[in-house]
């Protein structure tokens, strides 16, 4: 096992500032503190407000980046990867149809392994036009390579992003990261942040160095020559390979986190929310967790024992540990805010993942799928507190587990 | 449980995001000051904006980080203590792209609430545009002229501040003057406007509105249908076609009256209306050809005749118009319905003449945006002056 990078404990580090920022603002911020060398942009909502913020750092003097507004977001992701290549920390993002449009690039990313740090800013598929939030942009690239967190408030996409450049940059990863933020309800929204200093930062995260991969005069070396049948699959090994080690470098950068910023996020896969004496627990991702939470607190004031656990980290996937918890509890409901049409048990993304996650499990609970606050309508308590007596009539085995869409006009 | 304050803030897209975000952050600010935790977001189905329609911003604050959970576990507050109408002609109803049908102005204020507005006119006349409410509410009126500005740039006439210190006022338990005139300081770091906050604090007051007063008619609402009922594919039924229009006196059938969206009316957009002198058209069909939304009816003797069903009021039928005076735009404050100024013109040509003379004398004292270098400059002293000496 490798040593941490990140330098010793300091002295006396310089005190956090509190702003009232957005989450879109709060990445602009990571990445000011980050001091990103390249930083490329294509304007569409909810991600653009990143882009507003980023200009505004430079063109206050705050952000010294090559800042390049691009064609497309094809170029945009496709500027950021050859950067990366020769040795610049990079960041760039999208939305919606737009990381679609960046496909080609997202998909060889990976096997480059180029450390882009992105930031989805979580939107509807469209068509025609919607805006609001659902995760079936981000978790398109969920079987390529991509490593995907998915954030709940400000300040942890601030400290998730800084978080993601030392995963993706450690040189025993070398892999994309991209950083879910719920359109509207996080890219939109401005709370109170603790902005950390830059002597934190610097403590926390080091130069990134590209090492025998930099594409550089000194270091002749050529990236992605053409490849074919007798090369791809050990390609694809390796970049597995390098996908296996990040739990193991995540956990080490969570630990030295809370080492240098004093904050703690717990269990960095997953965060666990009045589970202790659970009867059943509700699964989800993103910022559903605030009504998710206030409803588990009114539920809990007339006796229904209900938990949550919130992934955060969807790539790498904690299957084991995942199932362990959640092979605790009678039931388990998992709430998709995306759907996977045609799949098993006609489930979202989450749920699927999580039935795969607990096969091997020795205590296999019903779990009850939820396909619920598509394309940003909003999730009540009232419709939290719907699916929670579904998962309770499930854990008394009086209905079928499968999948039920919550806050429909039907 | 904590106590959980909200605050909605009613402007007009574009034109004033900048100037709702404003309030919007000090209210969070100012509260975070005496220690309550807040967040502060526009409504996201509001956006992209578009010129003049009514969009919202929200402040969220509690006494505590629990309580705050609680409010934001909702898209929007469904009841606001305070809600903040920064131009006066929202008062007749918002109907944002965010949603379907026309909301009243009051419609989130809480009972025993109070609506904010800035305005030159005066309570009897703001009620009277605002549509009744069961419950009783506060008005508090912050004179001045509405604030219209651009999306890049920013009219610094005071109109934040006034409002944030007649809120110290009306909601002392949110702020005091004292916290809000800190944030007014880091923020800005303009003393006057500190001062501004101040003159405002000490001039608020308010009327109670009760049930009886306001607009009696219930706005038009939309209901959606359900995932059965849709038509596959997206798609939705074309707009009719249109059909002849009736002369009032003669009863003969003619011109062209376009048949139009029955649930995206548009005209809560309009800060202003075009007022025409149907003696002077020379029917050159400038209006009908360039109006942008079609909102020109063809009557049956060839005129043509604004309808403020559609009516976004964007002033460019006035511009194109070849005739001195025949169009003209008039604030919106002055008209109570959306009746056919042809029609009234038909009826009773020498009393259209007496309505449109003392309409005209109304023009707007808005302009849509920014128009040319040094605008603000002279907009902004006679601001400061009202902000001075009420």
């Amino acid at each position: 096992m490798t040593e941490a990078l990140a330098t010793p404990p300091q002295k006396q580090l310089a005190a956090d500032k509190t702003s009232l920022i957005t989450g879109s603002e709060a990445i602009a911020v990571a990445c000011k503190l980050a001091d990103v060398d390249v930083i490329t942009a294509y304007p569409i909502r909810p991600y653009d407000t990143v882009m507003q913020y980023v200009a505004k750092l430079v063109s206050n003097g705050e952000l010294d980046c090559e800042y390049i507004v691009a064609e497309s977001e094809h170029s945009q992701f496709e500027i950021v990867k050859h950067a990366s290549a020769v040795g610049a920390r990079v960041f760039c993002g999208s939305s919606g149809v737009g990381w679609m449009y960046a496909f080609e690039a997202l998909t060889v990313t990976p096997a480059l392994r180029i450390p882009m740090v992105a930031m989805v800013g979580n939107r509807a598929l469209d068509d025609p036009g919607a805006f609001g939030v659902e995760h079936n942009d981000a978790l398109a690239v969920r079987d390529l390579g991509w490593q995907l967190v998915w954030v709940d408030s400000a300040q942890e996409a601030l400290d998730t992003a800084l978080i993601a450049y030392r995963v993706a940059e450690d040189r025993r990863i070398f892999l994309p990261c991209a950083i879910s933020c719920d359109g509207a309800f996080l890219t939109h929204s401005q709370a109170l942040v603790k902005v950390p200093s830059q002597e934190k930062v610097k403590a926390f995260l080091p130069r990134y160095d590209r090492g025998d991969l930099l594409l550089h005069p000194d270091n002749p070396i050529t990236v992605a020559p053409q490849v074919n049948e007798d090369w791809l699959m050990e390609i694809r090994r390796q970049t597995a390979a390098a996908m296996d080690r990040s739990p193991a470098v995540i956990r080490e950068a969570y630990a030295d986190f809370e080492r240098i910023f004093g904050r703690s996020y717990g269990n960095p896969f997953f965060e666990e929310y009045q589970t202790e004496d659970a009867d059943v627990v509700l699964v989800g991702m993103g910022t559903l967790s605030n009504p998710v939470r206030v409803a588990i607190r009114q539920m809990r004031q007339e006796g229904k024992k209900v938990g949550f656990v919130r992934v955060r980290w969807f790539r790498p996937f904690a299957a084991e540990e995942l199932a362990a918890t959640l092979g605790r509890f009678k039931a388990v409901g998992v709430i998709d805010r995306d759907f996977s049409l045609g799949s098993p048990y006609r489930s979202g993304v989450l749920a699927t993942e999580v039935r795969a996650a607990m096969y091997p499990a020795p205590n296999r609970p019903p779990i009850v799928g939820f396909i619920c606050g598509l394309g940003g309508r909003e999730v009540t308590v009232p419709a939290v507190r719907e699916m929670t007596e579904s998962v309770y009539l499930a854990a008394e085995g009086t209905t079928q587990p499968g999948t039920k869409w919550i806050g429909l006009r039907e | 449980m904590g106590r959980l304050f909200a605050v909605e803030i009613v402007y007009r897209g574009i034109f004033q995001k900048n100037l709702a975000r404003n309030i919007s952050r000090a209210i969070v600010l100012a509260a975070h000051h005496e220690g309550k935790p807040g967040i502060s977001f526009g409504r996201y189905g509001d956006s992209p904006e578009r010129n003049g329609i009514p969009a919202k911003s929200f402040a969220i604050v509690a006494t505590d980080d629990v309580t705050l959970e609680e409010g934001m576990a909702k898209y929007e507050p469904k009841e606001v203590d305070i809600t903040i109408v920064v131009d006066d002609t929202l008062c007749k109803g918002v109907e944002s792209w965010a949603w379907y049908g026309l909301q009243p102005i009051n419609r989130l204020t809480k009972p025993g609430g109070t609506l904010i507005v800035t305005s030159h006119e005066n309570s009897e006349t703001l009620i009277s545009m605002a549509h009744r409410k069961e419950t009783p509410y506060q008005l508090a009126i912050v004179k001045g002229t509405p604030s219209f500005s651009g999306l890049w740039v920013y009219k610094d006439d005071h109109s934040d501040v006034r409002i944030l210190g007649t809120m110290a006022k009306v909601l002392p338990e949110l702020f005091s003057l004292a916290s809000v005139q800190q944030v007014i300081r880091a923020e800005w770091n303009d003393e006057l406007k500190a001062t501004s906050a101040l003159r405002a604090y000490e001039r608020a007051t308010t009327v109670t509105v009760q049930p009886t007063q306001g607009n009696p008619e219930k706005p038009f609402e939309f209901q959606m249908p359900k995932w059965t009922e849709m038509r596959e594919g997206i798609a939705i039924p074309a707009i009719p076609r249109g059909h002849q229009m009736k002369d009032p006196n003669t009863g003969e059938m003619g011109g062209y009256q376009p048949e139009r969206n029955p649930t995206f009316k548009k005209f809560t957009t309009r800060t202003m209306r075009p007022v025409v002198d149907f003696d002077t058209c020379i029917k050159c069909t400038l209006c009908w050809l360039q109006c942008p939304d079609s909102v020109f009816d063809v009557t049956p003797d060839g005129l043509y005749d604004a309808n403020m069903e559609a009516c976004c009021g964007c002033g460019v039928c006035e511009a194109v118009c070849p005739v001195s005076n025949c169009i003209t735009m008039v604030n919106e404050t002055q008209f109570a319905d959306n009746d056919s100024q042809w029609r009234m013109w038909k009826e009773d040509k020498e009393g259209y003449k007496g309505w449109l003379k003392e309409k005209i004398a109304n023009r707007p004292e808005r302009s849509h945006g920014f128009r040319f270098r040094g605008q603000y400059a002279e907009q902004v002293p006679d601001m400061l002056k009202i902000a001075r000496e009420g």
